[in-house]
């Protein structure tokens, strides 16, 4: 790599020799830059907004294509006075943001699909433990090394699976550049007021690209941790982090109260846009950069005549449950575009329990799904619907059949 | 009546739930003692491993981390980063420093980070019901290794102070044993070393313990003192790897310069221009 040439996807994992640095983006546009419209690389605006969020601490290993992210917190940590530390593996990495959240202050980490799978265990001990802290997932295409183009394969991982035992994670879906900075300034607020690690799942179309973002303002006040373990001074009661219960019952209850935690997150927490949803017959669910293509879609299928709109989650975990319920009232189909093998289809289905049909558009790999294609979909379905075109199939996977 | 011996402050009123014999109660109070002794009880954090000695967030005083198998480094350097004042230990056994969490144990040395490592060395798995570990001696049977350590199969032990004091980011490592009053005192002073390097931000710091395990031995505890003596020692022998200040340096950083000062590798920059040099400038 040689300067002034941006560290693209196509680039091996690396932020960088030494003496030659990724001068890629805006890292220059720090840090009085309130309220001001800025240009700024998806990737490099979530650390950005990190450290206006009052982040202290940033631990990363290098991986395509998350690493503007430690690139960007390598250069502005040092000048906040924070910490930036590259680790020896996604695994330490996680550790020492288990560690740093324990001691009290806001933690973050950063990393892509095969990296975010090695932090399982660390982000399950961090819910055990009940510890606040930042993960960002910047996805590419997946199982095992995958790819490097972007993808949403990590939503079952996210929403379902992200560790061992009973739990749940906070889960926001940016979908621009500018909800990457509110996003993850927004995740470290739920992580401290739930006491619970967020993720911020976004891929790699949203941490490459270049938009226009205006930059939060610096968090005036953080929240008090009297659980903190950050040395007891004499002045309180010892604090202890902890996951282990070996009494069954201990261990229930201690599971027990995080699920009432859970519910109260369900109950408040749900977010999501809506687009032409009201008189919508098709309604479109797609979240992240997929929700982009699926909006245009739904404005080229409103110019043909049929009445398509669209549901985005914001929050993936809570899945906003209560909008795809509305909307079953008004809607006669909901297809969902993914750039998976279709994994969200799956909490769309749970929540229309049979009482609609609910088909599947999506690409694979690193494929990105193009508006034609989506539109060329909703028209399938459309054609279904009236009986006119029987070889409309609920489940249609773009290039992969 | 004088009281002339106590339960330190910095231990809990909690009962240790080790096995009579273990080395883990002696060490407990060495560590509590230096803390003690050193006042820093208020700005000590400890981190307790996956193993018998998990239960230590029970047993000191001082705050304290539960870690993952292994990650006790890493969690450690989340502490002492995000609060530089603090005194971070983390106690660890064979098997969770030398086996799952070796690159995190090489990683924190070479990084000098600032912390202090109690590593109790007692060449078994304790709580999973003795298994070999990375330190079981060739030739020992465990549960695992029920006809000896063959090391045409599970290779060799692991010497953990000899392999670390080759890092540069090491201010003290030092190998102890508490298996006689004499041998307990030297562990005392090494623990309390480590946390006075440690709060004068010398580098990383780690006092190994050569301890026993009578349960999964299959020995008394007399017999396993006997048994470490014999054995363990010969293949761990005690003393210190590296102490920065005893070389007469005032850092691990003095120390590593002085290293490569004295490489005997010629310095491949020499006769070029002085511009590329970057690495060893």
């Amino acid at each position: 790599m040689t300067p002034d040439t941006p560290n693209t996807a196509g680039t091996p994992d690396t932020a960088g020799t030494p003496g030659t640095p990724n001068t890629a983006g805006a890292a220059g546009a720090a840090p009085d830059t309130a309220g001001e419209k800025v240009l700024m690389k998806g990737n490099e605006a979530i650390a950005e907004a990190a450290i206006r969020a009052g982040c202290r601490c940033f631990f990363g290993y290098p991986i395509t294509p998350q690493t503007e992210v430690a690139a960007y917190m390598s250069k502005r940590m040092p000048k906040e006075g924070g910490t930036y530390l590259q680790a020896e593996s996604e695994v330490a990495a996680i550790n020492m943001v288990y560690g740093a959240a324990s001691a009290g202050v806001r933690a973050m980490t950063s990393s892509s699909s095969p990296g975010v799978s090695l932090k399982s265990e660390g982000i399950s001990y961090m819910a055990g433990s009940d510890l606040p802290g930042v993960i960002v997932n910047i996805q590419r295409g997946g199982p095992g090394l995958g790819g490097i183009q972007p993808s949403q394969a990590d939503y079952w991982q996210a929403t379902k699976a992200i560790g061992h035992g009973d739990f749940h994670m906070i889960v926001l879906a940016p979908s621009t550049v500018q909800e990457m900075a509110d996003s993850v300034f927004d995740a470290f607020d739920l992580a401290d007021k739930y006491r619970t690690p967020v993720m911020v799942l976004a891929d790699g179309m949203l941490g490459q690209m270049m938009e226009p973002v205006v930059m939060p303002g610096r968090i005036a006040e953080l929240p008090d941790k009297p659980w903190a373990t950050n040395g007891h001074k004499g002045k309180r009661e010892r604090t202890v982090a902890n996951s282990l219960y070996l009494v069954p019952e201990e261990l229930e209850r201690r599971n027990v109260e995080r699920f009432d935690r859970y519910n109260a997150i369900r109950a408040t927490e749900q977010r999501v846009e809506q687009y032409l949803v009201e008189d919508a017959e098709i309604v479109l669910v797609a979240f992240g950069a997929c929700a982009r293509i699926a909006r245009s879609a739904v404005g080229k299928a409103r110019e043909k005549g049929i009445k398509a709109g669209l549901i985005r989650p914001v929050t993936l975990w809570p899945f906003p449950a209560d909008a795809i319920d509305a909307a079953v009232r008004s809607a006669t189909a909901f297809l969902t575009v993914e750039m998976n093998m279709g994994q969200m289809v799956e909490d769309v289905r749970l929540v229309v329990d049979g009482r609609r049909t609910v088909g599947f558009f999506g690409r694979t790999g690193g494929v990105i799904p193009t508006p034609a294609e989506v539109l060329d979909a909703i028209e399938r379905m459309d054609r279904g619907m009236s009986g006119d075109d029987c070889s409309a199939e609920p489940e249609h996977m773009g290039g992969a059949r | 009546m004088t009281t002339v011996f106590k339960r330190p402050a910095a231990l809990t009123d909690r009962q240790f739930s080790y096995c009579p014999g273990c080395s883990h109660g002696i060490v407990h109070r060495l560590i509590a003692e230096a803390i003690d002794e050193l006042g820093i009880e208020g700005k000590a954090v400890g981190i307790a491993p996956v193993g018998c000695s998990v239960f230590a967030y029970e047993f000191f005083s001082c705050d304290m981390v539960q870690a993952a198998h292994g990650r006790a480094p890493a969690v450690a350097t989340g502490i002492k980063r995000a609060v530089p004042g603090s005194i971070v230990f983390s106690y660890q056994g064979d098997g969770d420093l030398a086996s799952i969490g070796m690159a995190e144990t090489i990683h924190v040395a070479s990084r000098g980070e600032k912390i202090t490592v109690i590593f109790i060395n007692n060449a078994i798995y304790g709580m999973t019901g003795g298994q070999m570990a990375p330190t079981t001696l060739p030739g020992q049977v465990t549960q695992t290794s029920p006809l000896g350590r063959d090391v045409e199969i599970a290779g060799y032990p692991i010497r953990i102070c000899e392999l670390l004091s080759t890092l540069d980011g090491v201010a003290l490592a030092e190998r102890v044993s508490v298996d006689t009053p004499r041998n307990i005192r030297t562990a005392k002073k090494a623990v309390k070393k480590a946390f006075e390097y440690q709060a004068e931000g010398l580098g990383y710091t780690i006092v190994e313990v050569v301890s026993t395990c009578p349960t999964n031995w299959g020995l008394s505890p007399v017999e396993a003192l006997g048994w470490l003596n014999e054995n363990l020692l010969p293949y761990y022998p005690p003393g210190v790897y590296r102490d920065v200040k005893a070389e007469g340096f005032a850092n691990a950083a003095e120390a590593s310069a002085a290293r490569l000062a004295a490489s005997s590798v010629a310095d491949p920059t020499a006769g070029k221009d002085a511009e590329g040099g970057g690495c060893n400038g």
